[in-house]
């Protein structure tokens, strides 16, 4: 597991072994097969790096944090072998004018060539005042950064579908580059933050192919969130068998039983982090005894809050367990979640406390009851 | 008056900061400092689960991920009047340590480095003799000549290219660089080499969380990575084992590598010792709790008044009143509505955005006193009171490290220096080895009480009726962080962050007192007004994160938001 930069991961021409091994590794994660590796050695090898913008906008740059931690390709080899980026404010050496000066000698000179990506939503209210860069707002920096991209990349449940400040009662009419921009091809690589597998598989696909992969319609690429947590979870044998934690560190938890009932989400959530996991550790949230938050999925923190309640719509298989009505119930969901986000929103377990609502309010009676119930 | 500059964005940060100088005499006579983002995110967290809160804040920052989950968890316990059980205490601890380690290391290269390191003079160095300079510092076996010779190849390929990418555009040959070129490849060298190990330490995090950035292993009462050493799906030896691997690696580049990098920064750049002071109060809060209750810690916490180590006063438990009655925060120049001072359990905020205004309000970030002084927050601060109260780690590594910048500066320095620019990246150093020592004890701990049959890792929480209010600290990577919370019948009725970046990058109050970005910058020298790189190094050496700094709620109605900066 040694991830030491040897000699030979300085440049891919004095050894290609380890270069090639990056790229099986991504057109593993892509789901292409081998014959595509030469292609993608030579997308990724290209003398001409592409050029990429990537902009900050309402965030927490913790996408960019995650591909810090990616290792295949790991940043450094990204950055220096495959892509030029050419502004990203959080690596860029210039600041200030010099900085901007990058981002528009790039859109000038790569006008129609470039990868935009964005981290981040955009406030609308108030004429977007909530983000500024350059003494400009995030709106308008979008509006003329986003024409002249060849392809936009949204990095981010943020950039996606408005994240976190979005959340009711977004207060500052935060919203994702789709609802900005609508004649370029937009890919959403949403989770909070996504796994960074699954932004490098895309870059390295475009680089390949010429083109976004294909995805859902949601916009997100099928290789990576085609499935339902739910039903490659290792755990999902345990929801079957109607084994449950039914509090964090009973008998049940200390013996790695289904999550569900302590709130995992999985259910409605569409993802592959069972499969790719997370940090090149083979970990992934529920791996450490907590549920799925959902953060894969549009409005999450709306819709799958409380996190902490489980959801209301999945049928719990009684003490014996019962496959087929588990997998009934799974279908439901499934069919619902892809429709669309309003229709999503509105199965959603969505109580949200949404102020004077009471419709919608969940008394804290409730939220009492099913501790005392857990309590012992 | 002198020349008006104005850096904007300031790159290599979290998050959007803005900052303007006035110059004159090539120096800068007076500065403002001021956050460009608000998100609400208080204001979201109103009406909901305290349960879900830490999912949130944590979301305040990517940067400082873990931070604002730990400091939430923590002020709904103080809230309930919880304890949470040992094992989940040194889950967390390893989790702070941890964090910290991956935080400090992608700060100095990744973020700050460029600031002293001349990338394109790296290609005039000889590799051998980069190599014998190395080894003066230390035994790191990475300092051959061969490798220095291949980044070399490497920089000059990227150079050739024409495609500088990320190192486009920067202040490359600027009068105030001035590493000989061998130290100027050595630090590429250690730059690439930095990845590698940030990695490796978010990789043991992800072990015990699930997944980084942004963990998922805690809950209000303690963690849900269940233990059982007789179980696949849990923290077991194998999982545990693969930690400490991990930690040990990372902790010999932390002192092999990065605090000697940043000894001999400190030393070659010896005149910058005595710029960047700024706000000489410092404020720590203490950490890496060792009870269930946090009342004795293994990182001391205090405050210190102009620059006083004899001062220093001590916070001692996770209750204390000393530092619950003494934090305000004042938007007498920040755009929210008002001009109030308040406690953050009185807060309510409404955003009032008014554009730049040097004279009046001109950011989104508050500005945090203590007793009504402004406080710089920080690795220094938390060093600086270990100091003055004889904490052992601490003078063993202050002790240390001045008496190597003492000899390759070629004169005696003492902990005064550490008052500067360099000084806070000296401290952030000597921290990160601190915390790598502390991340090894903690995990004995942890497996010396899993091996007494402890397994327990939550104690559930219960939400009564009426009105119940918390606070909860933590000593981030940036400084002192603590949030506030008001619970109105098991829903939260005000939620507030004072964060370390706030306390930092904050702008004047109400009597025009200088935050201490702003203060620190006052009398840097300028060389060439068109290339401010001395503002970036001072603003830089606090490692700012401006997503955490603003934040913003309102108690009443829903109405009021809050924004972080850090």
């Amino acid at each position: 597991m040694s991830r030491n930069l040897h000699l030979s991961d300085l440049n891919p021409t004095l050894d290609r072994r380890s270069f090639l091994k990056a790229c099986t590794m991504a057109a593993a994660a892509l789901g292409l097969s081998s014959e595509m590796v030469p292609q993608i050695v030579e997308a990724a090898a290209s003398p001409q790096r592409p050029p990429v913008v990537w902009l900050h906008f309402q965030e927490c740059t913790g996408c960019t944090e995650a591909l810090l931690r990616a290792s295949h390709p790991d940043i450094g080899r990204l950055i220096l072998d495959i892509i030029s980026l050419d502004y990203h404010e959080t690596v860029m050496a210039a600041a200030g004018r010099q900085a901007e000066t990058c981002l528009h000698d790039t859109i000038t000179k790569y006008d129609g060539k470039f990868v935009c990506v964005v981290e981040g939503a955009i406030p609308t209210k108030d004429g977007g005042i909530y983000c500024k860069i350059g003494g400009r707002t995030a709106l308008s920096i979008l509006k003329e950064v986003a024409p002249k991209a060849a392809a936009i990349i949204a990095i981010g449940t943020c950039a996606t579908y408005g994240g976190i400040q979005a959340a009711a009662p977004n207060p500052t009419g935060a919203v994702g580059v789709n609802s900005i921009i609508h004649d370029k091809p937009i890919v959403n690589i949403s989770g909070c933050p996504p796994n960074p597998i699954n932004f490098l598989g895309t870059v390295l696909h475009f680089l390949t192919f010429k083109r976004l992969p294909e995805t859902d319609s949601l916009g997100r690429p099928l290789f990576a969130y085609g499935r339902k947590i739910h039903d490659h979870c290792e755990r999902r044998a345990h929801f079957d068998e109607g084994r449950f934690v039914e509090k964090f560190g009973d008998e049940g938890h200390k013996k790695g039983y289904c999550l569900y009932k302590v709130g995992c989400k999985g259910p409605e959530t569409y993802a592959n982090c069972p499969a790719v996991r997370f940090n090149d550790v083979g970990v992934w949230p529920v791996s450490v005894g907590h549920g799925c938050v959902g953060c894969t999925e549009p409005n999450f923190w709306d819709t799958m809050t409380p996190f902490y309640e489980r959801l209301p719509s999945v049928a719990i298989p009684g003490d014996r367990g019962v496959v087929s009505s588990a997998e009934s119930a799974g279908k439901t969901i499934l069919g619902v979640a892809a429709a669309a986000i309003g229709v999503h929103a509105a199965v959603g377990i969505g109580r949200r406390l949404g102020k004077g609502s009471s419709c919608c309010a969940k008394p804290a009676a409730s939220t009492q009851a099913s501790d005392d119930k857990s309590k012992e | 008056m002198g020349t008006k500059i104005t850096v904007d964005p300031i790159t290599r940060i979290e998050g959007h900061l803005r900052i303007d100088a006035e110059v004159s005499d090539g120096q800068i006579k007076n500065a403002w400092s001021s956050g460009q983002m608000w998100r609400g995110i208080e204001n979201i967290l109103q009406g909901r689960d305290p349960r879900d809160a830490w999912l949130f804040t944590q979301r305040i920052c990517g940067v400082c991920t873990t931070v604002h989950a730990l400091a939430s968890v923590r002020c709904v316990e103080n809230a309930l009047g919880m304890e949470i059980p040992l094992n989940a205490q040194y889950i967390r601890n390893l989790i702070v340590s941890l964090h910290a380690l991956h935080d400090h290391i992608v700060h100095f290269y990744v973020l700050s480095a460029l600031d002293w390191v001349d990338v394109v003079s790296a290609l005039q160095a000889d590799s051998k003799k980069t190599a014998g300079l190395a080894s003066t510092l230390s035994e790191w076996p990475n300092n051959s000549p061969e490798r220095f010779k291949a980044v070399q190849a490497k920089v000059k390929a990227l150079v050739d290219s024409g495609q500088l990418g990320p190192f486009a555009n920067a202040y490359w040959g600027h009068a105030a660089m001035h590493l000989p070129p061998e130290a100027n490849l050595m630090a590429v060298s250690h730059y690439l080499e930095a990845l590698d190990y940030q990695r490796k330490a978010t990789q043991a995090l992800a072990i015990l969380s699930g997944k980084n950035p942004h963990i998922q292993n805690l809950s209000v009462g303690g963690v849900t990575a269940a233990i059982n050493p007789a179980n696949e799906a849990t923290l077991n030896m194998e999982r545990l084992y693969w930690v400490k691997q991990l930690v040990e690696e990372v902790s010999g580049f932390i002192k092999q590598v990065y605090l000697p990098d940043v000894i001999a920064v400190g030393a070659l750049y010896k005149d910058w010792l005595q710029y960047g002071a700024g706000v000489t109060n410092y404020l720590a809060v203490p950490d890496m709790p060792l009870d269930t209750k946090g009342e004795r810690f293994d990182l001391p916490g205090g405050v210190i008044f102009q620059g006083n180590l004899a001062s220093v006063k001590e916070i001692k438990s996770f209750k204390d009143t000393f530092f619950k009655d003494n934090v305000v925060e004042c938007i007498a120049h920040s755009w929210y509505k008002g001009d109030w001072t308040k406690h953050p359990f009185e807060e309510d905020t409404v955003p009032n955005y008014t554009d730049f205004n040097e004279n009046g309000k001109y950011t989104w970030l508050k500005a945090p006193r203590f007793q009504g002084y402004p406080m710089q927050v920080g690795p220094l601060a938390q060093v600086l009171v270990g100091y003055a109260v004889g904490h052992e780690l601490t003078k063993k590594y202050v002790d240390d490290a001045l008496s190597k910048v003492s000899s390759l500066a070629g004169a005696q320095v003492g902990p005064n220096v550490l008052h500067s620019t360099p000084g806070r990246h000296l401290a952030r150093a000597i921290r990160a080895a601190m915390l790598a020592d502390l991340a090894l004890k903690h995990w004995e701990l942890l497996v010396d009480n899993v091996g007494k049959g402890d397994l327990a890792i939550f104690n559930p929480p219960t939400f009564p009726k009426g009105e119940q209010r918390g606070f909860g600290f933590h000593e981030a990577p940036r400084g002192a962080l603590s949030h506030w919370i008001v619970i109105q019948d098991g829903r939260i009725k005000n939620y507030q962050c004072v964060v370390p970046s706030t306390w930092n990058a904050g702008p004047r109050d109400e009597k025009g007192i200088l935050g201490p970005y702003e203060a620190s910058l006052v009398g840097n020298p300028v060389a060439d007004p068109e290339k401010p790189l001395e503002v970036l190094r001072t603003i830089h050496s606090f490692d700012p994160c401006i997503a955490c700094a603003v934040h913003m709620l309102e108690p009443e109605r829903g109405e009021v938001s809050q924004v972080k900066v850090l």
